[in-house]
């Protein structure tokens, strides 16, 4: 449980940062809040030459909020969020779902970015990116680019973030005030990870939801959406039966892993659960 | 000197506390001396194999290692560590060697040790020490382990250690009863492997002292005594040449502080290499070194008249030790069969427990060893015969609860060993009634098996006997000091369970003086008594406690022959006053403390407390639970124990205990589980795999405590109390949840409760109810 030998580099600046991952080919890794890295480097599941701190590069802490959505700046820490003023009513779901993140201390120095880097698929902040399609900003040498959401996310831990490249931000879409919205998550303890967790939300207009998002995160091994689930009730109304709808289809197009915890059947069935509860919190909003 | 009980009974604040909250413990990793090396183990990463080579030569070559050990460093024979308790020689064929030879048993065996500059380089080192290993099958169930057709000791020719036997009654009795019973029923229970958890993972530091020859471990807890005596024996160095230093200690529960392979291996290289070695478990290591507890299974069955009256109960289980059989490994198998019938009549009762290996970490003994597991089985089939026979389950227990004429009662007798025995006190129906009061039982049981807001309701309650006091003795010395202050020295070792406050609180009302007066508890460590027995099955207080009544007596009778000598007076003329201020005789009188008192140097007094009977507390516990059947989530709403303890000493502390016990049993109950996969490679090696609970997972737990029927082997007589929270909670949860989910007709006969089980237990059951 103790970390191998690396060396350790904590620049000023995001140009000397990607110059040091360069540098480094892909045995550098850049830190942020640690909250992952440490233990797979306790573990020694990796072994990098290079730890490069992102703590001293300005810029990369700052929540704005504006008409083209909520820009979250990698550094940004689940704390920030939680306690930020206006955020929980400008995008709700963010801040419902970032509250099961762990536990306290965990939140007070885990990061947006270390999360989305990480792309654990039963981690919270990249269901939510997925789920809202936001857009990742990815600085390199080059300067920066923008990836969407549903092709930033590769596999398992995989992200298209090259190794002499910083996710430096994250963009998420404008939420409308009127927007229903439900996060439900089940975990066996509170802070262990997610069993199943499904964010949904849509608007509704003249009586039927319009645009249904569902996405699902740690029952099936991916951040996914519901594609099925969400057609069952686009353009009806929320009610009884097209919850019930929803729920069937989602069940029928999931396929979770058996692992010790449990079973795929379990997990599957918990994922209907989880869209029946989070859409009847929708309706209740 | 008569006793007057102003402190003993009252909640003083944990003197430890102090020192606790404000850093100053003395945790065996808060100590370093200068030129320490560390340690870490190379552990094998097959369950089970032929172990062909090592080689240590990368690991020797990296900068900053001092040595790398295996069993080949060790000697022509490579050291076996012994039973403790009830050592038998049949079993002793299942000892473990301090390193693997020859084979590797399961995945966590030390294999090697590596020392060097720092636990950083001590563990690059490790991952370089190639282990060349040629798989065999594992031995990971009960099924293949009694089959032996894979064997984990070839030459034993069995993968079976002994079997015992619990038996009231003679055989012929026993078959009649299930033969001419009107009902009988049998089930087959299991119980999961998991383990204590304590908060702090095991260390050690090892110093040498070259020039006197002499070795100080630190980092021993429980039983460091006998824990010298052992490293004496496989070191070959004379015992009164290692001092045993007991450091303060998160969490002991029976299993931290036997003797384990690293107190061989870290004295063994801190003398090799003439310095001072320290080695600190971490959590996966802890996950797989540290012993396992309680995975047993059953086929229990009850013999009844069909007004409920049990007429007898036997079962045929088998309990996984693990690969190897542990210093302490027969304590739960024989609780086990022992304590089946727990506090009712049951004429006649035969348990049969095997006690098999496998290719898993060894087992050990858990806090409420046994007693967790078969209260569960036995409350389990309780349930389920009342309702078999349609007699409400609180009648039915109580009409086979034993009544207060009935106690004291002979226990069953547990062969090979003949252990026998009896209850010393009490009135099981007295906290029986009081918990179903306590819990409001009348009114919240027609909730029972109702669904509201989408849950369902579920009540259950059980009730148990906890030994405690174990023997044979325990040491305590008093010392007058000469500031007039008294310091207390004892052989009963802390673990976290408030011994300084509670011994300070007893010597302080033995000799009759404030708290303030008592100037320090030292406990555990060499030096400190000639002989102590330690901390372990419930003794602590009962034995240290008495000890210390023998001391103070023996200190007066002390101070009076002082004084005496002084006033050229018979000891029988003296009188001590002012609350040991001073003594007086013949109308003179002196101060006993200061450079002209009776005490100017000190005067001390030792005491022994001796004892080959245990001590019964016992009780009731009832649970108030919802289920979520959609999702298998079981929340607690109320759970209440009522126990009688005999004499309580500290209120305070005592429900420190009560409580975190239940909190274990709820632990082990609902989310514990040490999870192997089909090649013997345990799954749950962080906590974020093995769940323990939480601050907030459950919140209402109440705890009522009783002294009405105090022990008569004890002067206190106070009843052993550190285990008995644990020992219901496995029963009373698992019938509470039967009781909630009776509509489906589902049977909680295996734990953990865990959702995803819940659910499958309810989809595979015949009940049909709308989800919500």
């Amino acid at each position: 449980m103790k970390l191998p030998a690396f060396d350790y580099a904590a620049p000023a600046t995001m140009a000397e940062a990607i110059e040091l991952l360069e540098r480094h080919g892909g045995d550098a890794r850049p830190l942020a809040g640690g909250q992952s890295l440490m233990p797979v480097l306790a573990f020694r599941l990796a072994q990098p030459s290079m730890l490069v701190d992102i703590g001293r590069i300005p810029g990369l802490d700052s929540i704005e909020i504006g008409e083209d959505g909520v820009r979250l700046g990698a550094r940004v820490r689940w704390c920030d969020i939680l306690e930020h003023p206006s955020l929980r009513s400008v995008h709700p779901l963010l801040v419902e779902a970032i509250g099961h993140v762990a536990h306290y201390p965990i939140r007070n120095r885990g990061t947006v970015g270390g999360s989305l880097a990480h792309a654990d698929p039963a981690a919270e902040m990249p269901g939510i990116a997925f789920t809202c399609e936001a857009t990742m900003v990815i600085a390199g040498r080059a300067g920066t680019r923008m990836v969407a959401a549903r092709d930033f996310f590769t596999g398992p831990l995989e992200t298209v973030i090259g190794p002499a490249e910083l996710l430096v931000e994250v963009r998420l879409p404008p939420w409308p005030a009127a927007r229903r919205w439900g996060f439900e998550e089940f975990a066996r303890q509170r802070g262990a990870f997610a069993l199943a967790a499904v964010a949904a939300f849509y608007d509704e207009r003249d009586g039927v939801a319009i645009g249904v998002h569902l996405g699902v995160i740690g029952a099936t091994g991916v951040v996914q959406r519901l594609p099925g689930a969400e057609a069952a009730l686009e353009g009806r109304p929320v009610d009884a039966p097209g919850i019930a709808a929803a729920v069937a289809a989602a069940r029928a197009e999931v396929d979770p892993p058996e692992d010790a915890e449990a079973s795929s059947a379990y997990r599957r069935s918990l994922v209907g659960t989880m869209v029946e509860r989070a859409l009847a919190a929708a309706t209740a909003r | 000197m008569t006793r007057r009980d102003t402190l003993v009974g009252q909640p003083v604040e944990r003197l430890e506390d102090l020192r606790f909250l404000s850093g100053r413990g003395q945790y065996v990793d808060d100590r370093s001396v200068d030129g320490m090396l560390h340690a870490t183990l190379v552990r094998s990463t097959v369950a089970h194999g032929i172990l062909r080579s090592i080689d240590t030569t990368a690991a020797c070559a990296l900068p900053g290692v001092h040595a790398v050990y295996t069993a080949h460093d060790l000697g022509a024979k490579v050291p076996v560590i012994p039973m403790r308790m009830e050592a038998n020689a049949d079993l002793a064929r299942f000892e473990q060697p301090v390193l693997a030879h020859g084979k590797v048993r399961y995945v966590g065996e030390p294999v090697a040790l590596v020392v060097a500059d720092t636990a950083a380089i001590a563990e690059d080192a490790a991952g370089l020490v190639g282990v060349d290993v040629a798989s065999l099958p594992p031995v990971l169930d009960r099924a293949s382990s009694e089959r032996g057709e894979v064997l984990l000791f070839e030459a034993v020719g069995s993968n079976r250690g002994l079997s015992l036997q619990a038996i009231r009654g003679d055989a012929a009795a026993i078959d009649a009863a299930f033969q001419d019973a009107p009902y009988t029923r049998r089930r087959r229970f299991k119980v999961h492997r998991h383990t204590a958890l304590p908060m702090e993972t095991r260390g050690l530091l090892a110093e040498w002292d070259p020039v006197r020859q002499r070795l100080t471990v630190s980092g021993l807890v429980k039983v460091p005594f006998a824990i010298r005596s052992l490293l004496a024996t496989l070191l070959d160095m004379p015992e009164s040449a290692i001092d045993a230093v007991e450091s303060d200690c998160g969490g002991g529960f029976g299993m931290r502080g036997e003797f384990y392979p690293e107190d061989f291996l870290v004295s063994f290289a801190a003398r090799r290499l003439g310095q001072a070695v320290k080695w600190i478990e971490d959590r996966n290591e802890h996950l797989l070194a540290m012993t396992h507890a309680r995975e047993v299974e059953c086929d229990l069955e009850i013999a009844c008249d069909l007004d409920g009256t049990i007429r007898g109960l036997r079962g045929r289980g088998a309990y996984d030790l693990g690969a190897y059989i542990r210093p302490n490994a027969v304590t739960a198998p024989r609780n086990f069969a022992q304590m089946a019938g727990g506090p009712y009549r049951i004429p006649a009762l035969h348990m049969d427990v095997a006690m098999l290996v496998s290719n898993k970490t060894p087992a050990g003994s858990y806090r409420g060893p046994g007693r967790f597991e078969t209260d569960y089985f036995r409350e389990r089939l309780f349930d389920i015969a009342a309702g078999d026979l349609g007699i409400d389950r609180v009648a039915f227990r109580r009409h086979n609860l034993l009544r207060r004429h009935e106690v004291p009662g002979r226990l069953p007798v547990v062969m090979p060993y003949g252990t026998g025995g009896e209850t010393d006190s009490g009135d099981y129906h007295e906290t029986f009634e009081r918990c179903l009061a306590e819990i409001g039982w009348h009114d919240k049981v027609a909730l029972a098996g109702r669904q509201v807001d989408g849950v369902f309701h579920g009540l259950a309650v059980g009730s148990y006997i906890e030994g405690g006091a174990s023997g044979p003795r325990e040491h305590a010395r008093l010392v007058f000091e000469a500031d007039g202050r008294v310091t207390v020295h004892v052989g009963s070792s802390a673990v976290g369970q408030g011994l300084e406050t509670i011994f300070a609180q007893i010597a302080a009302d033995a000799l009759g003086l404030p708290m303030d007066r008592i100037a320090g508890v030292f406990h555990g460590s060499s030096g400190i008594v000639k002989m102590g027995y330690g901390s372990l099955g419930s003794r602590s207080t009962v034995m240290g406690g008495s000890a210390i009544l023998d001391a103070a007596k023996n200190l007066d009778h002390a101070l009076r022959a002082a004084a005496a000598a002084r006033f050229g007076c018979a000891p029988g003329e003296v009188s001590i006053e002012d609350g040991l201020r001073s003594a007086a005789a013949r109308g003179r009188s002196l101060p006993l403390a200061g450079p002209a008192g009776i005490a100017a140097d000190g005067i001390e007094a030792e005491g022994v407390f001796e004892n080959n009977r245990r001590t019964y507390s016992y009780g009731t516990h009832a649970a108030h639970l919802t289920v979520d059947p959609a999702t298998g989530q079981v929340r607690l709403l109320e759970y209440v124990s009522v126990e009688d303890v005999g004499r309580i000493i500290n209120p305070m502390t005592l429900h420190g205990q009560v409580l975190g016990a239940i909190v274990q049993g709820l632990g082990g109950t609902l989310l514990e589980h040490l999870v192997y996969d089909g090649q013997g490679q345990l799954l749950t090696g962080s906590l974020a795999s093995y769940l323990v609970p939480a601050a907030d997972d459950f919140p209402n737990i109440r705890s009522i405590v009783l002294e009405n029927h105090p022990s008569p082997v004890s002067p206190l007589g106070a009843k052993g109390a550190g285990e008995g929270g644990v020992i219901s909670v496995g029963g009373v949860v698992a019938n509470a949840i039967a009781s909630a989910l009776s509509s489906f007709g589902v049977q909680p006969d295996e734990l953990p409760l865990t959702p995803p089980r819940i659910w499958e237990l309810i989809q595979r059951s015949s009940g049909q109810v709308d989800l919500p």
